[in-house]
């Protein structure tokens, strides 16, 4: 069996920070800290060590870590060092990491893939680690993370096995029917049946956690020069940018991802809405585009006409510091992209907005893939509550269940296939 | 010249089945037993089917198997028991003549081509290089076979157990294979040890049969076997009684002289069928348990009391029969006793039932860890075409758990063991719904067919039902408009367009019987084809999901573990996931999912692996 390659990354935040963690995994991890420290310490015990190159060179005193596989995070040999948290310090060691045999910078979610192939976690918490690292929000983050922790996994766990007993209540009755005690099923069957389901619903309309990734989508609309596209640039441009703008194949949408306060945005800038017949072709279609935009989005902010604007947009007063402004009676923003007046208000108003919309920090969010799997078990369990067949109640309490297994990875499934071969590249 | 492709020793259910199905797949097969006389004897309840086993019965003659025509030719009672629920779940159960039973059973033994009946005591296995190469009888006489198929029931290492006495042997009056059992031991294969019970015989004739509900035979028409083509004995009752507060006081005085609780008998025995000093012990507070008095035969006055097998001093016996309302002036004729004897551990066997360590020996029946003729049938059935078709160069049915309750039970028994005598059920079948009893033939008689197992009788019958059956989907397919079925009186609403007849069978209040103006000329050619026909149309929605589901399990099947595959290995494993996982050696992952306390992070670790080393040796070759 050829040697598994052995990885290593900054694990901790981007330099300069105070201090940066590089971890080191697989069967060189153990070479490379003799390599660097001169020796391994004692198990799980933090030691202060030179860290030295090939050629001897002082690079940084760290704390470094040894912990020997398989009970380690990603079920490999794990070395950390904790070093100084400079550009040059970090660079220094992972250039001399680079150096030694066998060893090579990690590629993104490696170390994740390495656990989960390790078996050190399931489906659901790998997933949960997946979103972590691609997590650029505060809100992404501490979502991922408690999906990493193994919540979903738990609360998956805990209503299988009242899945199982209600499964075995029925079974009795058609195993066991000759025995006096399991004639019938008890009256509470069908009440217990529905209060799983609805614990179901509850989780199936809490927001999923690809909201975060796509952020909250406010889209600006009005007619032609209303100052949709100033108040566009005003909101996205002081902050910090996710991603570079993604224009529209026209120019006539225009889509630019930020975080204001920690939660993901996706602001969308559209072309001016007028009367299409005044309009010409190319115009049109942007116009078209405005209007589907306004389809998908979570709110609108309504520049154009008092009450013109789509139903639950926000009506805002733009350009508040000219003279000949237009004020609104039912305004709930009168803004000035030029002055700053009125901003702050909106963007604290927007983030309220978003933080209602999208999954809450701490709690566990379902992705699209485990909200399928999830409908699949309340469908199986609503359908079974209204049979009266029991041998029909069983299999759908049965396909309940295998949407439960198939949801953490339980069962050998395609899912698992896919979330192996797919998303964390393995067996390449 | 004694040498033969398959020895089968035992007479009991497995033998008899393992016997003639390796003969029926062509192999020059012997059948080794102590007393050729005992051969298809039922050693305990007369009873054959039932939930789940009625299943095993179906299953085991549609693979042109034995027990069910000899359990027709037995019958003098039937009973469908689940009736009132769903198809999938009915339990075909017939009360069996013993004597009758018996007969028939050796009659298809007798008349079975190829195969050689040997009297005498199968003393130890002969082995080379590992390898068995055939058995030596106690007289000194040596079998030669490549393929050997233990069915040696409850006579492996067997205690009998009665009150304060002791006795070896399997059955009253039989002797123990000690010194196969000792050859056994020492090959180190897991064994472990199991108990069951048997309720004491009483003389029907004693019993007081007017005072006691009576339970008839159902005035249906169905037999355990299609071949069969009418019920051949007269049909009598069983009658139940129930226990009393009485019988459970005396039970309570004496459970120190009872072996299970005085320490004597540490086994387990089945949850499913406790004896009664069990019930009494742990569901204290009923006031009775229910008895079902069921005739042995035609000929004799025994009566089996199912429900209160025991291991209770005679005297105890006595007494607690006699609290039994009609039962007051009861004569036993023979006490019940408990039996405790060896099993293998099934993890120790492939999934065609051949013992891993000692390539050629193939294991079948309670020696499993199972209880029951069926299950036992079934296990001789395939342990008897698998050792034949090894030795012939040729492949058995391939039966897995999406087409037949057998492959469940082998299945369950190969990965997860036993720690009770293992009993099928239907919750055990995942794609219940598909494995009807009713619909075994199609099922599973084709696979028979191509396997080269089925006799010309069963052949040319199934072959005439599978023209009914392209028949019936034709008729199947016509579309018929909701206003025609509403003319004809059913209960479907005129708007409902028009659909094909499959369809309408799904819809309540449509049955076979009411769609007789476009049905009728094939039903009328087989009533129970077109019943299970509108059952497949019913089930169709279901069925359809599962298929989903089927399609996932066979590329999870396409994985295979090597039977060594080095479980250590696996970073990440567990030491008790690595030993959970070499014990039951899963032949694919799927398999391994169904290895119990498998973690779905274990899976995940063992499937990466298992793709790895596949690679490297797609690179290496």
């Amino acid at each position: 069996m050829p040697e598994t390659p052995t990885i290593f990354a900054l694990s901790s935040g981007a330099p300069p920070a105070g201090v940066g963690v590089i971890r080191v995994s697989g069967p060189g991890a153990r070479d490379a800290l003799l390599a660097l420290a001169g020796r391994v310490p004692e198990p799980r015990r933090a030691s202060l060590a030179s860290l030295r190159d090939g050629s001897g060179a002082l690079l940084d005193t760290a704390l470094v870590l040894w912990f020997p596989g398989p009970n380690t995070a990603t079920g490999e040999d794990l070395a950390e060092l904790h070093c100084h948290g400079g550009r040059a310090v970090i660079a220094a060691v992972e250039n001399a990491l680079t150096q030694l045999p066998g060893l090579r910078r990690a590629e993104p979610g490696e170390f994740t893939r390495r656990a989960f192939a390790n078996g050190r976690i399931d489906l659901a918490e790998a997933e949960g680690l997946g979103d972590l690292l691609t997590a650029e929000t505060e809100l992404q983050r501490a979502a991922a993370l408690a999906n990493a922790g193994g919540a979903l996994s738990r609360q998956v766990e805990g209503w299988r096995e009242r899945l199982l007993g209600l499964s075995a209540e029925v079974e009795g009755v058609l195993d066991f029917s000759d025995e006096e005690d399991s004639a019938a099923l008890p009256e509470c069957f069908t009440w217990n049946i529905s209060a799983l389901a609805e614990e179901l619903g509850e989780w199936l309309v809490r927001p999923r956690s690809d909201r975060l990734g796509e952020g909250f989508r406010v889209v600006l609309a009005g007619p032609p020069n209303a100052g949709k596209s100033t108040l566009f640039n005003a909101l996205v441009e002081s902050e910090a940018a996710i991603t570079s703008p993604i224009a529209g194949t026209t120019r006539d949408v225009i889509e630019r991802a930020v975080a204001i306060g920690g939660v993901p945005f996706t602001f969308v800038d559209t072309a001016g809405l007028r009367d299409e017949d005044v309009a010409d072709a190319i115009e049109a279609i942007g116009i078209d585009r405005a209007r589907t935009a306004l389809g998908s989005a979570d709110v609108v902010l309504w520049l154009g006409p008092e009450g013109e604007g789509p139903i639950g947009a926000w009506e805002i007063v733009a350009q508040a510091d000219r003279p000949n402004f237009i004020a609104k009676h039912s305004a709930r923003f009168t803004v000035s992209a030029v002055t700053g007046e009125g901003l702050g208000a909106l963007k604290e108003a927007l983030v309220g907005a978003a933080r209602e919309a999208l999954p809450k920090p701490g709690e566990a969010a379902l992705n699209a893939r485990q909200h399928a799997r999830l409908s699949e078990a309340a469908e199986a369990l609503e359908a079974a509550r209204l049979l009266s067949d029991p041998l029909l109640v069983a299999e759908e309490l049965r396909r309940a269940r295998v949407a439960f297994d198939r949801l953490i990875g339980r069962a050998t499934t395609e899912d698992m296939l896919d979330t192996l071969f797919g998303r964390f590249c393995i067996g390449k | 010249m004694h040498s033969f492709d398959v020895l089968v020793i035992g007479g009991g259910h497995a033998g008899v089945e393992a016997a003639c199905a390796a003969a029926r797949m062509g192999a020059r097969t012997a059948l080794v037993s102590f007393d050729l006389d005992a051969i298809g004897a039922m050693s305990c309840n007369p009873a054959i089917g039932g939930l789940g086993k009625g299943h095993l019965v179906r299953e085991v003659d549609a693979l042109d198997g034995v027990i069910g025509r000899a359990a027709d030719a037995g019958a003098i009672h039937y009973r469908m028991l689940n009736r009132s629920k769903g198809s999938a779940v009915w339990g075909p159960r017939v009360q069996a003549d013993r004597v009758r039973f018996k007969a028939a059973v050796q009659a298809i033994v007798r008349a079975q081509p190829g195969l050689t009946l040997v009297q005498g005591e199968a003393a130890a296995l002969r082995l080379e290089g590992g390898r068995v190469t055939g058995l030596e009888l106690a007289e000194g006489t040596v079998l030669s076979a490549s393929r050997v198929v233990l069915c040696t029931g409850t006579f492996l290492g067997g205690v009998l157990f009665r009150g304060e006495e002791r006795f070896d042997g399997g059955r009253i009056g039989e002797n123990a294979a000690k010194r196969l059992a000792a050859q056994l031991r020492g090959a180190e294969l897991p064994m472990a040890r199991l108990k069951t019970g048997t309720p004491p015989r009483l003389d029907g004739r004693t019993i007081d049969w007017a005072v006691l509900e009576e339970q008839p035979s159902d005035d249906e028409a169905w037999t355990m076997s299609p071949l069969t083509s009418a019920r051949v004995n007269p049909q009598v009752f069983c009658a139940i009684t129930r226990t009393t507060q009485a019988g459970h006081d005396a039970i309570r005085a004496n459970l120190h002289r009872s072996p299970l609780f005085s320490g004597a008998i540490a086994a387990a025995g089945p949850r499913y069928c406790p004896s009664i000093e069990d019930k009494i012990h742990r569901f204290g507070d009923r006031e009775g348990h229910q008895v079902f008095l069921e005739p042995e035969g035609l000929d004799t006055p025994m009566v089996y009391p199912n429900g209160i097998s025991t291991s209770l001093p005679v005297d105890v016996q006595e007494t607690v029969v006699r609290t039994m309302p009609g039962c007051e002036r009861v004569q036993i004729v023979q006490p019940g006793y408990a039996v405790e004897y060896d099993h293998i551990d099934p993890r120790a066997l492939t999934p065609d039932l051949q013992v891993r360590a000692i390539p050629g020996l193939y294991c079948a029946g309670q020696i499993n860890g199972t209880t029951g003729y069926e299950e036992a049938a079934a296990q001789g059935l395939v342990a008897g075409l698998e050792a034949a078709a090894a030795a012939l160069g040729k492949r058995g049915p391939a039966l897995d758990r999406a087409n037949a309750y057998i492959a469940v039970m082998v299945d369950d028994l190969t990965l997860q063991g036993v720690s009770e005598p293992y009993r099928m059920l239907t919750a055990r079948a995942e794609y219940r719904l598909r494995l009807r009893a009713n619909n075994a033939a199609t099922r599973l008689t084709g696979l028979g067919v191509e396997a080269g197992c089925i006799g010309e009788e069963r052949r040319l019958w199934w072959e005439r039902r599978e023209d009914l059956r392209k028949m019936f989907h034709v008729k199947h397919s016509q579309m018929v408009h909701a206003r025609e079925l509403a003319d004809h009186g059913l209960p479907v609403r005129r708007d409902h367009g028009e659909k094909p007849i499959s369809e309408w069978l799904r819809y309540d209040g449509v049955t076979p019987d009411s769609l007789s103006p476009w049905l009728a000329d094939v039903t009328a050619c087989d009533p129970v084809l077109a019943e299970e026909m509108a059952e497949d149309a019913a089930y169709a929605p279901y069925l359809a999901r599962q298929d989903a589901e089927l399609r996932d399990l066979r590329a999870s099947e396409a994985l295979s573990l090597a039977s060594d595959f080095p479980y250590a290995e696996v970073p990440g494993l567990s030491n008790e996931m690595v030993e959970r996982l070499s014990k039951a050696a899963p032949g694919t992952l799927a398999a391994a999912g169904r290895v119990p306390g498998v973690t779905p992070a274990a899976l995940s670790a063992l499937l990466v692996h298992a793709r790895r080393r596949q690679l490297e040796r797609q690179r290496a070759s």
